[in-house]
């Protein structure tokens, strides 16, 4: 009989406990389970996956979510509509600005409301400074795994920074931005704000283009990265997959110019595309998808017209939409973020869904990791660019 | 050539250990405590209650309508209502909160009491350093700690305060100029009826 | 005066030992250069540590550590006090001798590599004939150590990374050899005193550093390369990367124990950079000939200083390799480039003096490095891409 825990465990071994561990040559002998989180320094917050190896090689990969789940849409059925939207600034955390504007969007369909003009155009300014700034950080954040001690992502974050500081200016807040009404925007901005929304507009250009130098022509990053986690075109229109991971594998699909919500239709731009759908093309289309957001930018700044912000009949409290659905979706930084609105009459929807684009996204991180080496993982996990937030929710 | 994309991204790096120690831009460090940014006029983190008046109870913008109470999406400010009346800036009588309270480790700082606040009693506040080792309590403000000057007001958001001390006065001399023009009916109809009485009388 | 400031340490050792009867003398000589080596290198290796946090930090746009003394000179030693106070932390069934012997071995070893460097002129601990083979030998018996400390951790986790570490070093150790059979080759002689000599003549006052060749400056490349590889430094640093597994080898050590395979890893880190300063960088003789009233071992310092702040460079810039990929570039591309290098001092050699012979050496270097690099690039299918835009 033992009595303390450490005679218990030299009992154990004594039984047999004390061997070393196998690592099974190829095609034989036992796999090595390993699970990755949800305590790691690489996933995006606290996500695990269970892999199972041979060897190196990835045989199965088995997504496990729901550490970060807020309860957010039942939430949402016992509060009111106004009330939600600060909740939506807290999906995708990083961009807090684009989810409001898909709930404004989807209950602005459900209502029927119609948005001032200039509200439209401050919109598409904070969507697209929310685009880049996303992206930045994705791309830092997935150099940063590579092992390059964080060097790209002080540099995003740098310039993440000037915009988070532009937010504040106008929401009052860095992050969680809380901006976006149903009939136009919070309050107006100022000519002051403008100005300055130019001046960082102006100095984007010179950070692309240095980011650019430390990076693409890196022949440790093409190494790492081409060839890597290839995601075929047909699995990603059969799997739901939206956003530049769609895009990287050469499917021609931008919900900017698919849905023209919005006054997208007035602004020049190009959607690039990938050709291979590996790691490399999605980190290239999301650094040419920032430039284009510069172009938006420069258009939208020019053209913004004057006038309300709000709509005058638009109502704050006591707002109770006539029974009906709606859903209401925007090319997110991240892919296609979606609100789906029942109402039944009252002052809380009746069913409030969010489809979210990374756990869309995250489905097929099993098809892309088939075969490729432990360290490849990490990577192929962080070309899909998830926010636990909006998977969770 | 092999090796060219590396020694570019070298020469990147090079670049910007060199520039940290000429230019501001590339060493953006702002070293907290010694070193402050300065805020941001619009920023917002917890909400306070404006008094006008030294006396801050008396002065209390607040009328406990609770709509700010109703619309709080995490339902973290407790409102308890008075069973007297007290007179407002202008004059008219109403209630007022015996409690004020709000629980800010679970205020999310949105913004909506602010919004749909009637009487202009609650702004934010932009104090951040708030931490404090008493966590039975030591988060929940009362009445007393969220009950700030419109002085301070004007001091931490200058425009929106300048703003809303226009909407007050505006809605005080709204308010004064249908008062005058009641009491210039009630004394018309007085000395109308004063004057009719000694005709009356005389029958 | 200048030669006093040069042999100072010389002077100073043969002073103190001269208070000591004469059988004893020898070995107090010895001793006392064993005990400066002793304390001198980990101090270097405390201001190394220094250089890296505050270096990685400028390069990232911040300030690296500034709180502990002035500008974070103490950081170390708060590092190194923080080591010491934690709990040491041996897993149950892990092999108790072999995990307490593995950290202890990585410090001996790399600190037998600094008996043959010549630090200054005559200074020297040991002047061996063979002391380039004495030091590959003390520097292959770091590769036992991460081994030891793997296996006797009983840990999937550490096994893997161990394994790995071995893999690489071993390939590399192959490239370092070869890249210094070349020096070898044109001084004559495997003795390090003698090659710094070979090294330390003026032509319209440039050196005749051997990096100055092209058949130097290709080996020096290479050994680079190897360099980085052997002490598992960015790029090659996946035996402990971070983001993959853990800490790879050293997972299962906390407290001292894993302060000592840092200063390992450094210690080695300045011996190979040390040994590289020797065969290519002239060692301890000035760059140019009006400077040689500088003391030859503030020459070799500095020289290793420069190595440690381009591996710190290195770090702060590049992403890290795959293991195969890393496997790969080893086996196809830099020994056979290495091997190329051998025959091509060879010819350097046999053409003797005059311009024909730097024409001819690198031209072929050159030639060779971009094509083998196309076709590098080309069989592991990657490359520079344009990308379409929807129309």
């Amino acid at each position: 009989m033992t009595t303390t825990s450490t005679a218990f465990l030299r009992e154990k071994m004594e039984e047999g406990w004390n061997r070393p561990p196998v690592i099974a040559p190829e095609g034989e002998g036992e796999l090595l389970e390993i699970a990755m989180g949800p305590h790691h320094p690489s996933t995006h917050g606290v996500f695990r996956m269970d892999l199972a190896l041979d060897g190196e090689r990835v045989v199965r990969l088995k997504p496990v979510f729901g550490y970060l789940h807020r309860n957010h849409e039942k939430i949402a059925e016992q509060i009111s509509y106004l009330a939600s939207m600060p909740y939506t600034d807290r999906l995708d955390y990083i961009c807090s600005l684009t989810n409001n504007w898909a709930y404004a969007l989807a209950v602005e369909k459900l209502t029927g409301q119609e948005v001032p003009e200039r509200a439209e155009y401050i919109r598409v300014i904070l969507a697209e400074f929310t685009r880049i700034q996303n992206h930045a950080s994705a791309i830092g954040f997935l150099i940063q795994e590579m092992g390059a001690s964080g060097t790209p992502l002080m540099y995003a974050f740098k310039e993440r920074e000037k915009i988070l500081d532009l937010f504040e200016t106008l929401t009052g807040s860095r992050m969680m931005c809380n901006y976006m009404r149903f009939g136009g925007c919070r309050v107006d901005v100022s000519a002051a704000w403008l100005e300055e929304a130019r001046k960082v507009v102006a100095g984007l250009p010179r950070f692309i283009d240095e980011f650019e130098n430390l990076l693409s022509g890196n022949e440790i990053l093409m190494a790492r990265c081409q060839g890597v986690g290839i995601l075929r075109p047909e699995l990603a229109v059969n799997a739901g997959i939206t956003g530049p991971m769609l895009r990287g594998s050469g499917v021609n699909y931008d919900i900017r110019k698919v849905d023209h919500y919005g006054i997208y239709d007035r602004f020049k731009f190009r959607v690039p595309l990938g050709d291979h759908g590996d790691v490399y093309d999605r980190y290239m289309v999301r650094i040419l998808e920032m430039r284009e957001s510069i172009t938006i930018l420069n258009q939208a700044l020019k053209e913004i017209p004057g006038g309300p912000v709000m709509d005058p009949k638009a109502k704050i409290r006591g707002f109770r939409p006539k029974p009906g659905e709606a859903y209401g979706r925007i090319e997110a930084p991240k892919g296609e973020l979606g609100f789906y609105l029942i109402s039944d009459g009252g002052p809380n929807p009746y069913r409030y869904r969010v489809r979210p684009p990374s756990l869309v996204n995250l489905t097929v991180l099993e098809d892309m990791c088939l075969g490729s080496d432990v360290a490849d993982v990490v990577l192929i996990f962080g070309s899909v660019d998830i926010v636990l937030g909006e998977v969770d929710r | 050539m092999l090796g060219e994309g590396i020694l570019k991204g070298m020469a990147e790096t090079a670049r910007n250990f060199v520039g940290s120690f000429v230019s501001k831009e590339r060493l953006t460090t702002v070293e907290y405590p010694e070193e402050r940014i300065a805020a941001i006029e619009n920023a917002r983190v917890f909400p306070f209650l404006v008094y006008d008046t030294a006396d801050w109870e008396a002065g209390l913008r607040c009328v406990a309508c609770q709509i700010c109470e109703k619309e709080c999406p995490p339902k973290c400010i407790f409102i308890d209502k008075s069973k007297d009346k007290k007179p407002d800036a202008i004059g008219k009588q109403q209630f007022y909160p015996t409690r004020f309270d709000i629980d800010i480790s679970v205020c999310m700082s949105c913004q909506i009491c602010v919004e749909v606040c009637p009487f202009e009693a609650i702004k934010m506040d932009n104090e951040f350093e708030l931490a404090t080792d008493d966590r039975f309590g030591g988060l929940l403000l009362d009445r007393k700690q969220l009950a700030k000057p419109n002085e301070y007001y004007h001091q931490i958001h200058p425009t929106e305060a300048a703003a809303v001390d226009a909407r007050l006065a505006e809605e005080k001399a709204k308010a004064d100029a249908k008062a005058k023009g009641a009491a210039d009916a009630a004394a018309a109809k007085a000395a109308a009826v004063l004057a009719a009485k000694p005709e009356g009388a005389g029958d | 005066m200048i030669t006093t400031m040069d042999q100072i340490f010389v002077l100073l050792q043969h002073w103190i030992v001269g208070f000591l009867p004469a059988f004893v003398q020898p070995f107090a000589a010895v001793l006392l250069s064993v005990v400066v080596i002793i304390c001198l290198f980990p101090a270097l290796f405390a201001l190394a540590v220094w250089m890296e946090r505050k270096g990685l930090g400028r390069m990232q746009n911040r300030l690296g550590p500034n709180r502990v003394g002035p500008f974070g000179l103490l950081q170390p030693i708060a590092d190194g006090i923080k080591s010491l106070t934690k709990e040491d932390i041996v897993p149950l069934s892990a092999d108790t001798p072999v995990h307490f012997l593995a950290p202890l071995l990585l410090v001996v070893a790399a600190f037998m590599g600094f008996a043959v460097l010549p630090m200054g002129r005559n200074m020297v601990l040991v002047d061996m004939d063979a002391g380039l083979l004495f030091f590959f030998a003390m520097g292959a018996s770091t590769e036992v150590s991460v081994f030891m400390a793997g296996w006797s951790s009983r840990n999937k986790y550490s096994l893997l990374g161990a394994m790995r570490a071995v893999a690489q070093m071993i390939s590399y150790e192959v490239v370092l050899l070869l890249s210094s059979v070349a020096v070898v080759m044109i001084s004559g002689s495997m003795s390090l005193t003698k090659i710094v000599e070979a090294q330390n003549h003026y032509t319209w006052g440039m050196p005749h550093w051997y990096i100055f060749t092209p058949w130097g400056l290709a080996g020096f490349v290479m050994y680079a390369i190897a360099a980085t590889a052997e002490t598992n430094r960015s790029p090659f640093d996946l035996p402990e990367g971070e983001s993959e597994l853990v800490a790879g080898y050293h997972t299962e050590y906390s407290g001292f124990k894993f302060a000592l395979f840092f200063l390992g890893e450094y210690l080695a880190m300045f011996s190979i950079s040390g040994l590289g300063t020797t065969l290519f960088l002239g060692g301890w003789s000035a760059p140019f000939a009006f400077l040689e009233w500088v003391p030859s071992w503030i020459w070799f310092f500095s020289k290793l200083m420069m190595s440690i702040f381009v591996f710190i460079w290195m770090r702060g810039t590049l992403p890290r390799l795959r293991q195969d990929q890393l496997m790969n570039f080893a086996w196809k591309f830099v020994l056979p480039f290495t091997l190329l290098n051998l025959m091509v001092t060879a010819l350097w050699r046999f053409m003797g003096e005059g311009w024909e012979r730097w024409v001819v050496c690198s031209a072929i270097l050159a030639v060779v490095w971009v094509v083998m690099g196309r076709v590098e690039m080309r069989s592991e299918h990657f490359g520079p891409r344009s990308y379409r835009y929807a129309e």
